[in-house]
């Protein structure tokens, strides 16, 4: 059976919840009008939140530089329009904490255009200065996790990687944002993806797809130039067949090892928004200023596909879509599976917001939990091989030690466990709790 | 334009989607699939399979009530573990059985096998298998009092033992009978294949009919209510086993054909094994439970001193759970494995 594997393109476990998205995958991308207010907040990508460099009453262009990176592990942030800065200061963030941010009023006479010439040419960069680049125009993993997308090309002496994959799993539900990219822009992205495989020094480019975007599949394959060392790998339609490190099992048959990163197995895995978005800088001088957001699900009124404009308030989003209809219950950011619930309306698109989603009674109704029986279904959903029983019933008595030896830090948090839970034990939920306990531990001994 | 106010927003934390799976549907699953292996006793022995397995439902659906908080009461009850319990132990009584032992068989089934270790998905053995055990082992007699299938007087009518009263030296019946597998072993007579395949042979009230518990099986399986390697690997372990007896003498030790479809090993493999609470969580674990289990029940059956070794084998490997999957933890992923270059 072994020897038969790379027929079946796939990584062993994970869940098949349904797909969703049928409500927007044939709606082409609509930009959505610029608003009057946006909030950019400094530390919208995982690592150092950026340093903002404008004052209170400042004006900026669009595109211009607001907030340079505050270390390595951080990226630069633009302003989304021509306006002025109203206030750098405090503003609620997703979580409906307060977090620092850079609030700009819209110039509404303004005609938001970009310089096309604000990049340098990509050609005549060295590596240093690619990824510096990279890191200056704001470019963060537009899938969802937000991660700094220069951290990610900068590869150590030695290293070497082979295979540029791109990311086009889409395996959220309800999300159809990268899938309407690859339909309505497969230029652009072979572009990007061009640029890093030659920056990166890849023999070759993969663009990983789920079989349930066929026009996607189609329609780059049509644009394919044979000179382009580019190939296309149908993957089974599986959550979550977009983790990074479950697509590269799916793609190359290799294990990342626990603890490296995909450029150990000589991967670089990037996003296909973070792709069109290297091309749009380079190409087209725009850095990270907006972003393709879908917004569904049972409680939006006209579902979409939308170009927003970083910062963003969600309520100028729904609006746009219509408004929410009555029996709103709750809008989570991103997929349904990993998203993160936003606490108001007034909440900004961030980089990493690949969707709204807005859900109604059906899928927050409080759900009876049950004992765990033990049946072994979340260690059969986990594509990361942990027992999530086991480390459900040790955060529940507090012994969050013990669940060190149950490997937890390897957990990602995809939610496959919960999702399979017949007795609704909110698994990822209390993994996560544990995590956080023995971080927040481990920093304040530290 | 005049703006509603907005909703009041939730903030329960991803993933909000389910796989629509439950815990009570999963033992609703388990009764559905007990149907036709439950019709099959009312159908060989009347009345009587309606008084045992009555009595020892209402005996486990009692403990149930009796020792629930009263807050969750309800819940318990509605969960069908109870039920589930009382039936698993029903089938596996001898139809001629007094019926109040039948309840106290129940009662104590849930008493001491789940709610004493803390409830649902606590407890260490298998409630229903316990039940049994103790059942055997107060009263050695008329646990191994076997019936010929059918009552004489006809479907309405029932043993006489059933109507015992509690405590009361028991009658037994003036036609008596052996299970296969005790006609096997003590008086080296096999019981024809097609017998034991559609039930028409004496027996614990559910374990006659092999054909309809592995249909009920297979409906679990297609569910995906039931972890397939337990059964898989009980019933290969006693066909090979058998198979390499049989190699040796075939004889004096019994066919594979024999052994599987021969006493409660059906019933347990299918049924009791399976109990995801008491046997091991994880893929690689549950392979040793079953291996174990079908080992320990040709050792019985074929070396040790009672026909029938289904019951004991499992409760011993139940006790061998924690331990199998201390030890079976799946390899993680990208754990053992050399990064490139």
């Amino acid at each position: 059976m072994r020897a038969f594997r790379f027929l079946r393109r796939n990584f062993e476990h994970g869940v098949h919840p349904a797909h969703h998205k049928k409500q927007t995958q044939d709606l082409p991308i609509q930009r959505v009008p610029f608003g009057r207010q946006f909030i950019m907040p400094l530390g919208q990508h995982i690592g150092v939140p950026s340093r903002a460099v404008v004052a209170d009453g400042e004006p900026v262009e669009r595109g211009q530089l607001i907030a340079e990176p505050g270390g390595f592990v951080s990226t630069a942030l633009h302003s989304p329009v021509k306006g002025i800065v109203k206030k750098v200061g405090d503003f609620r963030g997703v979580d409906g904490r307060f977090a620092p941010a850079v609030a700009i009023e819209a110039d509404p006479f303004a005609t938001q255009e970009v310089d096309p010439d604000a990049a340098p040419d990509w050609r005549s960069l060295s590596l240093e200065a690619f990824i510096e680049a990279v890191q200056m125009a704001g470019i963060v993993g537009m899938g969802g996790a937000a991660f700094p997308s220069h951290v990610k090309l900068s590869v150590p002496d030695g290293v070497r990687i082979r295979h540029l994959l791109i990311n086009g799993a889409e395996c959220e539900p309800y999300l159809t944002t990268d899938h309407r990219l690859m339909v309505e822009r497969p230029e652009a992205l072979l572009e990007g993806a061009e640029i890093l495989r030659q920056k990166l020094g890849a023999e070759e480019t993969v663009i990983g797809i789920e079989a349930n975007k066929p026009d996607a599949i189609e329609t780059i394959s049509r644009h394919l130039s044979p000179d382009q060392p580019v190939r296309i790998v149908k993957l089974k339609v599986k959550y979550p067949q977009g983790a990074e490190k479950m697509m590269i099992k799916s793609v190359f048959n290799t294990e990342v090892p626990a603890g490296r990163l995909p450029r150990d197995v000589e991967v670089n895995v990037n996003n296909v928004g973070t792709v069109v978005a290297i091309a749009d800088y380079f190409l087209r001088g725009m850095p990270l200023i907006e972003r393709v957001v879908t917004v569904a699900g049972p409680g939006v009124t006209y579902p979409a596909n939308l170009i927003v404009p970083l910062g963003t308030s969600v309520r100028d989003v729904v609006r746009f879509c219509g408004g929410l209809k009555p029996g709103t219950r709750e809008i989570i950011m991103g997929g349904p599976m990993m998203g993160r619930p936003v606490a108001s309306l007034d909440v900004p698109v961030l980089k990493g917001c690949s969707g709204i989603l807005v859900f109604t009674e059906e899928q927050t109704a409080r759900r009876k939990e049950f004992p765990c029986i033990r049946c072994g279904r979340c260690l059969e959903a986990c594509p990361y091989f942990l027992n999530p029983s086991r480390l459900a019933r040790l955060s529940k008595a507090r012994m969050f030690d013990e669940m060190k030896a149950y490997n937890v830090f390897d957990c990602v948090e995809c939610g496959c466990c919960t999702f399979a839970c017949p007795s609704n034990i909110p698994i990822v939920q209390l993994i996560r709790t544990a995590k956080d306990d023995l971080k927040n531990r481990k920093e304040s001994d530290g | 334009m005049k703006e509603r106010r907005d909703p009041d927003l939730l903030l329960f934390h991803a993933p909000l989607l389910r796989q629509g799976m439950t815990t009570p549907k999963a033992m609703r699953d388990v009764i559905i699939a007990l149907m036709p292996a439950t019709g099959a006793s009312l159908w060989f022995f009347g009345l009587s399979a309606v008084l045992v397995i009555g009595s020892s439902i209402a005996g486990a659906v009692l403990a149930e009530w009796l020792f629930a908080d009263r807050a969750s009461r309800g819940e318990s009850l509605r969960d069908a573990t109870g039920i589930l319990t009382g039936l698993l132990l029903g089938l596996t009584l001898p139809p001629g059985l007094p019926m109040w032992m039948a309840f106290l068989g129940g009662f104590v089934g849930i008493a001491l096998g789940k709610v004493i270790w803390g409830g649902l998905g606590h407890n260490l053995f298998n409630p229903a298998l316990l039940g049994r055990a103790f059942l055997l082992a107060t009263f050695p007699i008329a646990m191994t009092t076997w019936v010929p299938a059918g009552p004489e007087g006809g479907f309405f009518s029932a043993y006489a033992g059933n109507l015992a009263l509690p405590f009361m030296q028991v009658q037994v019946d003036g036609v008596s009978s052996a299970t296969p597998l005790g006609l096997f072993k003590f008086e080296q007579e096999a019981t024809p294949l097609t017998g034991l395949m559609f039930g028409r042979i004496g027996g614990s009230l559910g374990e006659t009919s092999g054909l309809l518990l592995l249909l009920g099986g297979i409906y679990l399986w297609l569910r995906r209510d039931l972890d397939w390697r337990i059964p898989v690997s009980i019933l290969g372990t006693v066909i090979v086993f058998s198979a390499i007896l049989g190699f040796f003498d075939a004889e004096r030790f019994p066919t594979p054909m024999f052994s599987l479809f021969s006493g409660g090993l059906m019933l347990g493999a299918i049924y009791m094994a399976t109990d995801p609470v008491t046997s091991p969580v994880t893929p690689r674990g549950a392979w040793f439970f079953g291996i174990g289990t079908g080992l320990l029940v040709m050792l019985i059956r074929v070396f040790g001193g009672l026909p029938e070794g289904v019951m004991y084998a499992i409760l011993l490997m139940n006790a061998a759970t924690p331990l199998i999957d201390r030890y079976t933890q799946p390899r993680v992923f990208g754990h053992g494995v050399e990064k490139k270059s």
